[in-house]
């Protein structure tokens, strides 16, 4: 069988982000597997701008972005497999690929990153009702037949959901010289950055109704119509507020979800963001299996994924060096009121080198709000918040000079401020 | 000129017309759909019934049990995946114990083996079920099975003994000159057999009326489902059923074949045979009733609904017989629920208590009943696969992420002789989209396969039937 001391599987973003650190940190014996024919992910797709403002304090394009990673990795001589599949991670850290030049490949790996990111929702998953007649895409799905194989999905597009890549589609079908009739969100306020909304909707004319949703799809062959409504605070449709629009296009952009299939047959816990439970090093339950990114939680910024790969990049190093003890003092890091998830689950504060950060997400819109971090009674740290939105994911870094070792669990919560 | 035509390709054509390709005739199938199995074979419950539930002395009773007792040599000559892991008919009350005991009255009846659980047997066999559980039937013959690929292969063992299938061919009108039946199709094509086959299901009584007027109906009773994605693997191991209602056989909870689970359906009367639309009332119901026996159920794992129609007759048995004005048209109308089951007896019934009556029959001495074998990938050690894959290099390629698929399995498709050419006909033969991402990743893939196998032009592949293209504008681009 095949050694490897790190094997890290999808050359995303993520993927890419976390075998360059490791490189740089000396650990040289990397493998990247790769299941599409090119490295960087869904990044090669998304051929507007946008990207980078935080990592290179520019604006780049998809493509753009990911090429400065893939030339880097290759610059660098990292090992990568293009079209290969994992089929399998073991419990002791085989992972078994497979491909058309190699067959099926089995490696021993010392540590496992996971960077496989995420898939979209799609029509099944949120059981959206009528016929289901072709014509009904995901926004990601539509993103590449637009940018990469040249066509276009439909003429009179209604988009379900203000998730960033529906937001950005509605501007890049409306370029192509198609006529998007309208955005609607379930919830009252949308999933997307502010951004986006400006630029991909208004400054197109574009509707956003909020609190709506699709009622009925119509078509029996290929899409005719939609029917949306709104809903009240408990989902429910309100009668007689229907409006139908006749299109051959339905976008859902409906949500991302954590692509952790690799993982299910591994004993390990998910947390509400359907990745893998991690440790303040991005270290699964299971010693040296790692995973950052999408597949862990899904970012709205790529920024944040190279951020957080190299995260996981530092901690497989820090295993491989036998530098993780997962030892002392532990605390469990829970959500609390206002708090949709915290990212990790679990803090080693004795492995922690300087200090550790933690991500989360509010579970609505607020403002003039405090979150706080706590340990027990103690508040480790307090930051007000004028506005927060749950489209943004926040990010706090803490010294591990200012946890006191005393509690067992570290809350974030929002407290209203008096 | 043909000696029989088949119209309808769903498991009863496609299981008569291999039946057929038995005997020394020529023989044509003619089908509206772009694929085989489009219809009500497409959306059902994919069960092999054990035949408990027919009420006894019914044409419905006898070919269940005869169909049931044929599948395991039909599926090992078709290579269809089939497994009789057994169902499991729970009473929850103890009004319902009668029942259960009139239930095992009838399966005697019928010539099926069952035997009634305890409460305590019943839990011990399926954890999962509602703990309040107060008895149940086991019936151990009854399986699950892939509907899709048994109606595929089936067509394609026809086709490879001599059978030609027309798709993409609606049936508009019958007319009949003597003795020839002449059949004209909406693309304008023209047919001609001395004997016609109607399996055209669901709209097989609009088929008959175009050579005499009815004496039944055929009411549209549409099926609504939930699909769960493979992790919750341990939820129940055999098609759990409530107690049968005159409604039919209610909702049930099963693995399928492919390692999901299915959830459903509903029995509902529609105005249009068309109208398979989903609806969150009738989920919202279902969910209800599946959760009432098996209170685990991980909602939160749906990958995706949907809908299928079943032809309920209003004789409530299968209707099979000569026209009555001409024997040599043979009817088959009414084959709901479980006609599946039933298709193998139902095609040799066709053949000898109808067809033999008025054609003379004569084996064909080429016949092989076998289909080309799949390779059984996904079944092989790590040692075989590597093996394989050094022989077949595409099957080391996945394209189906989800369920694992490669461009292998999906080339060998393409090169039957009832090549998948839309990609639900894909999606059928080898799962490619059926898992968690619904074809998002993979769509995209299959579809350039299928354009470049098939020299269809990329805008006009179709995703299921007629007109639904998947993306149907070309763009231009900035030209130089």
């Amino acid at each position: 069988m095949i050694k490897r001391k790190l094997v890290i599987i999808g050359g995303g973003s993520a993927g890419m982000a976390a075998a360059i650190k490791a490189y740089e940190l000396g650990e040289k014996d990397i493998l990247i597997i790769e299941k599409n024919a090119y490295l960087g992910g869904i990044l090669n797709q998304c051929i507007h701008n946008g990207f980078g403002l935080h990592e290179f304090k520019e604006e780049l394009t998809g493509p753009e972005f990911m090429s400065r990673f893939s030339d880097k990795v290759k610059e660098l001589g990292i090992d990568y497999r293009l079209e290969s599949n994992v089929l399998s991670i073991s419990g002791n850290k085989v992972v078994t690929y497979t491909n058309k030049e190699e067959g099926l490949v089995e490696v021993q790996a010392e540590a496992v990153i996971l960077t496989a990111g995420c898939y979209e929702r799609n029509a099944g998953a949120i059981q959206i009702p009528g016929d289901r007649p072709s014509g009904v895409y995901t926004a990601g799905q539509a993103q590449l037949y637009v940018n990469c194989y040249g066509y276009l999905v439909g003429k009179r597009v209604f988009i379900l959901g203000s998730g960033d890549i529906g937001l950005i589609m509605a501007r890049r079908m409306t370029l192509e010289g198609a006529k998007v009739l309208g955005v609607a969100e379930l919830m009252p306020y949308s999933a997307g950055l502010n951004r986006n909304i400006v630029q991909c909707l208004k400054d197109y004319d574009i509707p956003l109704y909020l609190s709506h949703t699709v009622k009925q799809v119509i078509g029996d062959s290929h899409l005719e119509k939609v029917v949306i409504a709104k809903v009240d605070e408990k989902m429910q449709f309100i009668p007689g507020t229907e409006m139908e629009f006749d299109c051959d296009c339905l976008l859902l952009s409906v949500g991302l979800l954590p692509n952790v299939d690799l993982f299910n047959k591994l004993p390990l816990h998910f947390s509400k963001t359907r990745g893998a439970k991690v440790t303040q090093a991005m270290e699964s339950e299971i010693p040296g299996i790692f995973s950052a990114g999408n597949v862990l939680h899904v970012h709205d910024l790529v920024d944040y994924v190279v951020e957080e790969a190299r995260e996981a990049a530092e901690g497989a190093v820090a295993y491989l060096r036998g530098e993780l003890k997962r030892e002392g003092h532990v605390y469990d890091v829970n959500p609390g009121v206002g708090i949709n998830y915290v990212v990790p689950q679990k803090l080693y504060i004795d492995d922690v080198k300087e200090s550790c950060s933690f991500k989360f997400r509010v579970t609505k819109p607020m403002k003039d709000i405090n979150i706080v971090i706590s340990e027990g009674e103690n508040v480790i740290k307090k930051i007000f918040k004028p506005a927060i939105v749950p489209s943004e994911m926040e990010i706090v870094r803490l010294k591990k000079e200012l946890f006191k070792k005393e509690g067992s669990e570290i809350k974030v919560f929002v407290e209203e401020r008096k | 000129m043909f000696d029989v035509i088949v119209v309808g390709a769903g498991i009863v054509g496609s299981l008569i017309a291999r039946k057929l390709s038995s005997y020394q005739l020529s023989v044509a199938v003619i089908e509206k759909e772009p694929d085989v199995g489009n219809v009500v074979t497409m959306a059902n419950s994919a069960i092999v019934h054990s035949g408990y539930d027919p009420v006894p002395g019914t044409l419905k009773a006898k070919l269940n049990v005869l169909g049931n007792k044929m599948m395991d040599k039909v599926c090992e000559e078709l290579d269809v995946e089939m497994e009789r892991i057994g169902s499991l008919t729970v009473a929850l009350y103890d009004s319902q114990l009668p029942l259960l005991e009139e239930l095992a009255k009838r399966s005697k009846e019928n010539g099926v083996e069952v035997k009634i659980l305890s409460a305590e047997e019943t839990l011990k066999l399926e954890p999962h079920i509602n703990e309040n559980v107060k008895g149940s039937l086991l019936a151990p013959s009854a399986g699950i099975i892939n509907p899709f690929t048994f109606a595929v292969h089936a067509m394609e063992n026809a086709v490879d003994n001599g059978v030609k299938l027309f798709l993409s061919e609606k049936v508009v009108s019958i007319k009949k000159e003597g003795e020839v039946f002449s059949i004209i199709t909406e693309s304008g094509n023209f047919y001609q057999s001395k004997v016609i086959i109607n399996a055209a299901g669901i709209y097989s009584d609009e088929i008959h009326k175009m050579v005499e007027p009815i004496d039944y109906t055929l009411t549209p009773r549409k099926g609504e489902y939930f699909i769960l994605d493979h992790y919750s693997d341990d939820l129940v191991k055999h098609t759990i059923f409530p107690l049968p209602s005159e409604k039919g056989k209610g909702i049930l909870v099963t693995p399928s074949i492919g390692g999901t689970y299915l959830i459903g359906p509903s029995a509902e009367a529609m105005p249009s045979k068309d109208d398979v639309s989903t609806d969150k009332p009738t989920l919202d119901e279902i969910r209800r009733q599946a959760l009432d026996m098996v209170p685990s159920i991980p909602f939160n794992q749906v990958i995706r609904t949907f809908a299928g129609s079943r032809p309920t007759p209003s004789t409530h048995d299968f209707i099979i017989g000569f026209a009555k004005k001409d024997n040599h048209f043979i009817n088959l109308s009414g084959i709901e629920s479980p006609g599946l089951v039933s298709s193998p007896a139902i095609a040799e019934y066709v053949v000898n208590e109808y067809l033999s009556k008025i054609i003379n029959l004569k084996a064909n001495p080429s016949y092989n009943p076998y289909v080309k074998k799949r390779p059984a990938f996904s079944k092989m050690s790590v040692k075989e696969r590597q093996e394989f894959i050094k022989k077949n290099p595409d099957y080391g390629q996945i394209i189906c992420n989800c369920e694992k698929v490669s461009l292998g399995e999906i080339l060998f498709e393409m090169n039957t002789s009832v090549p998948p050419k839309t990609i639900k006909a894909i999606k059928k033969r080898t799962r490619a989209g059926f898992g968690k991402c619904q074809g998002g990743f993979c769509q995209p893939l299959v579809l350039k396969l299928i354009s470049e196998k098939f020299g269809i032009p990329l805008n006009k592949v179709l995703f299921q039937k007629e007109g639904s293209f998947v993306v149907p504008y070309k763009l231009e681009g900035g030209k130089k």
